[in-house]
């Protein structure tokens, strides 16, 4: 893609923070609490795909819902298109729902399984509460069907007669159906087989073009967030610990995590993947209750120091847009 | 590497009589293993790669399901000779031949601490007592890096995470001292650093134990990372078998060269558009004849409506494709 101008971004996002209460007891005391978001900063421009890699409770869904409002933040901002939108009320948020859609992991469980494909659109379609005429949905319904590349004989299904790429589909043109200018996209193809991931992210890159929009794409896959993605945001334990243009995950990455989640991904280039280096990581991830002090990720560390155990390294810049959160990126990248 | 054949499976068939229908699940399926070696069987989901090692262990449910023909040779034997219920299979699934699924946490029984499974299993296969059957039951989590190995002994299944699970199982398969570990799709319920963990565990027990390993899996990169030999399975049969060099270096069946493709790689240009094999793999039940990939291959020929493609030798290595191409064309 050519090098455009820069833009404002239509997403900023500073110092976000979501931290889901632990209750016990009848009385459902609070406990504790669960940062599943630490204090995370990023921006997207429009028509640009941010990918957000991750192992699994790492915060990504999380990420996604609280942009999205589903959850509301424990602190920071979410500057959409310039307004903040993270403390909005819920009347406040409604003219901004259809511009920021959701496709989910898993169409099955998102779809009503006692919808059809119509039924599903139709209810999408009209949740601008505008007047829509009989002859106007059946014709934004094929428009929509269309655009995913379904047949038209599809509206009459119901999620359980579609496999699960055609219900993918479904689920895309739900999210079309509101004219969306942002979509969180949650693992859409880590569900499918191979051949189906394939045609669902050619589908997405293609409607990316054809209607400008614009992407977070969450996933754990760093092969596919790697083809999609223009940035990439790498999440440790709630936080952003490398954020990078998309080419540098597998040419210049700095951060011991991303270096040791790149290598734990094969690739099928045998020649390569003969000679390559395997970090194997020690241990699991801990979880996000009891996280350790200081960086999240030195109790796995090979590099880690005292300094570590303390404080959380500030995500800095490198150059070419490139940012880190290490401590030892001199040892790191010697 | 020693050639010797620790496993051989010639010419199995098992099919399930459903209410619409038999489902050739595995349909004339013949491959083999060397010892000290690890070999991959690959292929889209649905197309018989489960009930081909299921049915190596005779685990197969019937009904619906039936193993209906063919060999499976293990230490002089076929194992088809035995019945599934009897004593030699119940011998073979824990101390000859272990199997690691997809989901770990339904092998193990909730009900029961993993010390109390372990030393179960460890009894039934050696003679010794509880003591030292506990004995060999923490030296096994020890040699697959479970910390704290007493301690977890104590532990329920759910006390733990599916990673730590997964390598109790392969704690189960040292314990026992298993010639054979045959791994369902071991990784792909967990993340990456994980399944490098849990496959860079399977890989040390070929150095260690001489172990030797069938890896079932949808993931091309854990293929070319493992694997010395894979077989590519599509609508219950192996289309392509090979040296994983031969085969990803140089594939030859459109399906093989489609599913490497279809997947984006690191080493890439980002912008190479993917090429996804178009439509989804076929129902295994009232096959039309000839081969079953062609409604979605992107070179027919005539030959290809009505007659079966057989296994062939391509090239002066092991490289076994079943598909009319020719040579030219495929290369192409
Ligand atoms: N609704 C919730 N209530 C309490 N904890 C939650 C909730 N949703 C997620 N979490 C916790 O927050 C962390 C991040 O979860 P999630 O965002 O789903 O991670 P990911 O999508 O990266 O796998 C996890 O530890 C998870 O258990
Ligand atoms: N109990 C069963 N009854 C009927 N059909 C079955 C049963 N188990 C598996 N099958 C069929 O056998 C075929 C092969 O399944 P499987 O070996 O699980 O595929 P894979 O492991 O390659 O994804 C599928 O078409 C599946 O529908
Ligand atoms: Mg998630
Ligand atoms: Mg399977």
């Amino acid at each position: 893609m050519s090098k455009s101008i820069p833009s404002q971004p239509i997403l900023q996002v500073e110092n976000l923070k979501i931290y889901f209460p632990i209750r016990r007891g009848f009385w459902g005391k609070q406990v504790g609490e669960v940062k599943a978001v630490d204090d995370i900063s990023f921006a997207i421009e429009k028509g640009k795909t941010l990918g957000l890699v991750g192992e699994s409770g790492c915060g990504k869904t999380t990420t996604g819902k609280g942009i999205l409002r589903v959850y509301q933040p424990t602190s920071g901002r979410i500057y959409y298109k310039g307004t903040d939108i993270a403390e909005m009320s819920k009347a406040q948020i409604r003219p901004f729902r259809r511009q920021l859609q959701l496709i989910f992991q898993d169409p099955y469980g998102s779809l009503d399984p006692r919808q059809s494909v119509q039924a599903i659109l139709t209810e999408a379609i009209t949740t601008d509460r505008q007047r829509h005429s009989a002859a106007q949905i059946k014709a934004r319904i094929e428009e929509l069907l269309q655009a995913v590349e379904l047949d038209l004989s599809m509206s009459d299904r119901y999620p359980h007669e579609m496999s699960g790429g055609q219900r993918q589909r479904v689920g895309i043109a739900r999210a079309l159906a509101c004219d969306p200018e942002l979509i969180v996209c949650d693992e859409p193809v880590s569900a499918l087989d191979v051949s189906i991931q394939a045609q669902i992210i050619n589908l997405l890159k293609k409607l990316q073009h054809s209607r400008g929009l614009t992407y977070l794409f969450v996933a754990h896959d760093l092969t596919v967030v790697y083809h999609i993605a223009d940035v990439i945001a790498v999440m440790y334990l709630g936080k952003i610990v490398e954020l990078m243009d998309a080419k540098d995950i597998y040419a210049n990455p700095l951060h011991p995590y991303t270096k040791a989640l790149l290598s734990a991904v094969p690739i099928t280039d045998y020649a390569v993947e003969r000679q390559r280096k395997r970090i194997i990581l020690k241990g699991e991830v801990p979880s996000p209750i009891n996280a350790p002090a200081g960086c999240p990720f030195h109790p796995r560390c090979r590099f880690a120091t005292e300094t570590c155990q303390q404080a959380m390294p500030k995500l800095t810049a490198v150059g070419g847009g490139h940012q880190v959160a290490c401590h030892n990126l001199k040892q790191v990248t010697d | 590497m020693e050639q010797r054949r620790v496993l051989e499976v010639k010419n199995l068939k098992t099919s399930f009589f459903t209410p619409t229908g038999e489902v050739k699940a595995v349909d004339d399926v013949s491959y083999h293993l060397h010892e000290q070696e690890i070999i991959a069987i690959v292929g889209e989901s649905g197309c018989g790669k489960s009930v081909t090692q299921m049915s190596v262990l005779q685990l197969i449910q019937s009904p619906p399901g039936k193993i209906l023909g063919g060999q499976i040779l293990f230490e002089g034997k076929n194992l088809l000779d035995y019945a599934p219920k009897s004593q030699e299979m119940r011998r073979i699934r824990g101390a000859g031949i272990a199997m690691i699924f997809q989901e770990p946490m339904t092998s193990l029984n909730p009900v029961y601490t993993i010390g109390e499974q372990l030393t179960e299993v460890i009894r039934t296969h050696t003679k010794c007592s509880r003591k030292d059957a506990w004995q060999i039951g923490v030296a096994a989590l020890e040699a697959v890096g479970i910390p704290d190995a007493q301690e977890r002994m104590r532990n329920y299944p759910f006390q733990m995470s599916g990673g730590m699970v997964q390598r109790v199982l392969t704690a189960t398969a040292i314990a026992c001292r298993s010639k054979i570990i045959i791994a369902d799709e071991p990784t792909t319920a967990l993340d990456v650093t994980t399944q490098a963990q849990v496959m860079e565990l399977l890989l040390s027990l070929v150095e260690k134990y001489k172990t030797s390993i069938i890896v079932v899996t949808h993931n091309l990169g854990l293929v070319t990372r493992y694997s010395h030999r894979v077989y590519v399975m599509y609508a219950g049969k192996i289309i392509e078998a090979g040296a994983t060099e031969d085969i990803l270096m140089h594939p030859w069946h459109p399906y093989t060269r489609g599913l490497l493709e279809c997947v984006p790689n690191l080493t890439e240009d980002k912008e190479r558009e993917l090429v996804p094999i178009q439509g989804a793999p076929p129902r295994l039940q009232n096959l039309p004849p000839g081969c079953a990939f062609k409604p979605r291959c992107t070179c027919v020929s005539g030959l290809c409506r009505d007659e079966f493609p057989t296994l062939r030798r391509i090239g002066p290595n092991e490289h076994w494709v079943a598909c009319h191409l020719d040579a030219e064309v495929s290369q192409a």
